[in-house]
C-alpha cells in the first residue's frame, strides 16, 4: 500500500468509527424495538450484530478499520463494466419487483440496510473508494441513494399492503383514513420540527464538508474530467451515446413532452389517491424503469464511475488520466458495408448536385434508416397485432402512437448504450454532410 | 306643489343635459391633450432614453482595449517542427496545435483548433497514447483530427496556415476548414512540410 494512502486512512478511519458506532447505535435501537414486541429471536439478531459493529467501530477510532480483502475488491473492477453495471442495475430492478412482498417485511429491508451501510463502510477504508464517494460534490448523492432506497421501499410497502387488502375485497389503507387533521397543531408542529431538522442538517452539513472551490476559471483550460452539476450527469452521460442535438434538445424535451402526456395517455381511474402496484402495473413499471433505471442509473454512472477522460472506472480502481481504454468507432454504414458484405463504402460526390448526392447518401445509410423504420415504424404496427392487442385496442391509434414513440425512445437509450460499449457502434445514422447524427 | 317641483326637476334636468355638456367636453378635452401630450412626452422620453441605453450598449460591445490575441500570429519557420510533432505551447493564448503530420501521403503543417467537434470542450493532447482527448465526453482524435472514438461526429478543424513574408508560419484564426467539407484539399489550409 502507498504511503498516502495510509494518512488517507488514519483520517478516514475516525470518520469510520463513528459511522460503525452510529450503525451499532441503531441496531441496538432495533433490538429494543424487537424485545417490547417478545420477538426474542430477532431481537439477539440486532444486538449480536450491534456487537459486532461497536467492536468494528473501536478498532476504526484505534486506526485500523477493518479492511475488504485485495482479492474481492479486484474481482470487483474485473468484473463490473459499463454492461455489467446496467444490465445488473435493471436486474436488480426486476428481482425487487417480483420479490417485492418479501422485500417490504421490515426485517428483510433492515437487514439489506445493515448490508448496504457496512459494504459501504468497509468500502469507504479504500482509498480509491474514499475519494470519489467522499468527495464533498458526492456525499450528497450518497445521501440521495439512500433516501431514494427509503421512498422506494416505503411506497412499495403500502402498496402491497393495498394490493393485498384489495385482493381480499377490502378498500384500501387510505379508505380509512379521517377526512380532517387539524392544522394547530398537528400539522404546524409538524412543519415546524421539519424546519428545524432541516436547518440542523444544513449547519452541520456547512461545518463537516467544505465547498469544493476551484481556481479561477481558464477558457483555454477544460478539468479532466468535466462534470456537470450533479442533477445534470444523466444528460451528460446521455450525451456520450447520442449526438448534442438529440442528447441535449430533443431527449430532454421528450421527457418533459412525455410526462405532460401521461394524463392522456393513461386513463386508468384505479389508483387514485392510494398506493397499489397490481392495479397499475404498466403505470407502475414504466415509471420505475424511467425513473430509477434510467434517470438515476445514468446520474450513478456518471458520479461515481466516470473518471478522467470520461473513461468507466470500477469502484475500487485509481482514477488514472492514462487509462487506455480502446474503442474505435464504427458507424452502422461501416458495420453494414465494410465489416459485413466485405465491399467499400458507398461514395458520395458533391458534384453532380444535390439531388444526386442526398442520393448517394441515402444509399450509403440504407442500413441505417431500414434499422430506424423497423424499430420506429414496423414494430409498433407488429406489437399492435401481437403482445399490445389489447392496449392499442384500448388507447386508439393517436393514443397508442405517442405512447410507443415515448416506449421505444425510452427503451432505446440502454440499447444504444450496450451498442456502443459491445460493438462500438458511433451512429445509427451518420451524415457529416449535413451535419445529421442519429 | 309636487307638480311644480317635478316641473323644476324637470327643467334643471334638461337645462343640465343641454347646456354642461359643452364645459364638460370640453374639460375632457383637455384633460386628453395634457394626458395625451404627457403620455407622448413620456413615450418620447422613454425611446430616447432607451436609444441611448442602446447605442451605449452597442458601444459596449467595442471595447476600446481587448485582451484577446490577434486572429494572425506567428508562429516560428517550418523547419521547427520536425514530421510527427504536435506542438501544444500555443495552445493556452490561441487556442490551437501546430501539427506536423503526414496526411494523405503528403507531409503538412497544419494548425488543428482545441475545440472538441462534438460539445466544444477543450481537448487535451496526451503523448503517451498520441491522441486528443475530450475530457467531458470521452471522444478521442488521432494526431490527424480524425476522430474515432466517442461521441464526436466529426474531425477537428484547421484554421488557415500560410507561410509570411519573412517565412514565418503565420496561423489565421478567422478562416476554419472542415474536413468533412472536403475543405482540407484547399492549399490554404495547411503548409506542405
Amino acid at each position: 500500500m502507498h504511503p498516502e494512502s495510509h494518512a488517507l486512512l488514519a483520517t478516514t478511519a475516525w470518520w469510520l468509527g463513528w459511522f460503525y458506532a452510529a450503525v451499532a447505535a441503531l441496531n441496538a435501537g432495533a433490538a429494543v424495538w424487537a424485545a417490547r414486541r417478545h420477538a426474542w429471536l430477532r431481537a439477539a439478531a440486532w444486538s449480536a450484530w450491534g456487537a459486532g459493529l461497536a467492536a468494528a467501530a473501536w478498532f476504526s477510532l484505534a486506526g485500523h478499520p477493518p479492511q475488504l480483502p485485495e482479492p474481492f475488491k479486484q474481482a470487483c473492477d474485473d468484473l463490473l463494466g459499463p454492461v455489467t453495471f446496467t444490465a445488473g442495475a435493471l436486474g436488480l430492478l426486476a428481482v425487487g419487483y417480483v420479490l417485492r412482498r418479501w422485500l417490504v417485511v421490515p426485517a428483510v429491508a433492515w437487514l439489506l440496510l445493515n448490508v448496504s451501510l457496512v459494504w459501504l463502510g468497509l468500502s469507504l477504508s479504500d482509498a480509491h473508494f474514499a475519494a470519489i464517494v467522499a468527495r464533498p460534490d458526492n456525499v450528497p448523492i450518497v445521501a440521495m441513494v439512500y433516501l431514494l432506497g427509503f421512498f422506494t421501499w416505503a411506497g412499495t410497502y403500502q402498496a402491497v399492503e393495498n394490493d393485498r387488502r384489495l385482493a381480499r375485497g377490502q378498500g384500501p389503507v387510505e379508505a380509512d383514513y379521517r377526512d380532517e387533521v387539524l392544522v394547530w397543531p398537528d400539522v404546524i408542529y409538524l412543519e415546524l420540527i421539519g424546519a428545524i431538522l432541516a436547518t440542523v442538517v444544513l449547519i452541520v452539513w456547512s461545518l463537516l464538508l467544505r465547498a469544493p472551490l476551484e481556481q479561477p476559471a481558464n477558457p483555454a483550460v477544460t478539468p479532466n474530467p468535466a462534470k456537470a452539476p450533479w442533477y445534470f450527469l444523466g444528460l451528460q452521460e446521455l450525451l456520450v451515446y447520442f449526438p448534442p442535438w438529440l442528447a441535449g434538445v430533443i431527449l430532454p424535451a421528450l421527457m418533459i413532452l412525455g410526462l405532460m402526456a401521461i394524463p392522456y395517455l393513461d386513463f386508468n381511474p384505479r389508483g387514485n389517491g392510494y398506493y397499489t402496484i397490481a392495479q397499475r402495473r404498466f403505470a407502475y413499471l414504466t415509471f420505475q424503469f424511467g425513473f430509477l433505471g434510467l434517470w438515476v442509473l445514468l446520474i450513478l454512472i456518471g458520479t461515481f464511475l466516470r473518471g478522467p477522460n470520461w473513461s468507466f472506472f470500477g469502484f475500487y480502481e485509481a482514477h488514472d488520466a492514462q487509462k487506455m481504454a480502446d474503442m474505435t468507432n464504427v458507424s452502422l454504414a461501416e458495420l453494414f458495408w465494410v465489416t459485413a458484405l466485405g465491399r467499400e463504402l458507398p461514395q458520395v460526390t458533391a458534384s453532380h448536385g444535390m439531388l444526386v448526392e442526398l442520393g448517394q447518401i441515402a444509399w450509403r445509410e440504407a442500413p441505417g434508416l431500414a434499422a430506424l423504420g423497423l424499430y420506429y415504424v414496423a414494430l409498433p404496427w407488429l406489437l399492435a397485432r401481437t403482445l399490445l392487442q389489447g392496449l392499442a385496442a384500448k388507447l386508439g391509434r393517436t393514443r397508442y402512437g405517442v405512447l410507443t414513440l415515448l416506449l421505444l425512445t425510452m427503451l432505446a437509450l440502454p440499447l444504444k448504450m450496450i451498442l456502443v460499449w459491445t460493438v462500438h457502434l458511433s451512429y445509427v445514422v451518420n451524415i457529416p454532410e449535413y451535419f445529421f447524427y442519429f | 306643489m309636487p307638480q311644480q317641483d317635478q316641473g323644476v326637476c324637470a327643467c334643471a334636468r334638461t337645462a343640465g343635459a343641454a347646456a354642461p355638456a359643452p364645459v364638460d367636453a370640453r374639460r375632457r378635452g383637455i384633460l386628453k391633450i395634457v394626458l395625451g401630450s404627457s403620455l407622448g412626452v413620456g413615450l418620447a422620453l422613454l425611446g430616447a432614453i432607451g436609444g441611448l441605453w442602446s447605442a451605449a450598449l452597442a458601444r459596449f460591445m467595442m471595447p476600446n482595449v481587448t485582451t484577446e490575441p490577434n486572429r494572425r500570429f506567428r508562429v516560428g519557420f517550418a523547419r521547427d517542427y520536425p514530421l510527427g510533432r504536435v506542438e501544444t505551447k500555443f495552445k493556452d493564448r490561441f487556442g490551437v496545435w501546430i501539427v506536423h503530420q503526414t496526411y494523405r501521403g503528403q507531409a503538412q503543417i497544419y494548425a488543428l483548433r482545441t475545440v472538441c467537434t462534438h460539445l466544444g470542450c477543450i481537448t487535451i493532447w496526451q503523448e503517451s497514447e498520441q491522441k486528443f482527448k475530450c475530457p467531458c465526453h470521452g471522444s478521442g482524435f488521432h494526431r490527424d483530427g480524425t476522430n474515432f472514438e466517442g461521441p464526436a461526429p466529426r474531425p477537428l478543424e484547421r484554421y488557415a496556415i500560410r507561410i509570411a513574408d519573412d517565412g514565418q508560419l503565420e496561423v489565421d484564426r478567422s478562416r476554419v476548414f472542415q474536413r468533412e467539407l472536403g475543405q482540407w484539399d484547399d492549399p490554404a489550409s495547411f503548409v506542405r512540410g
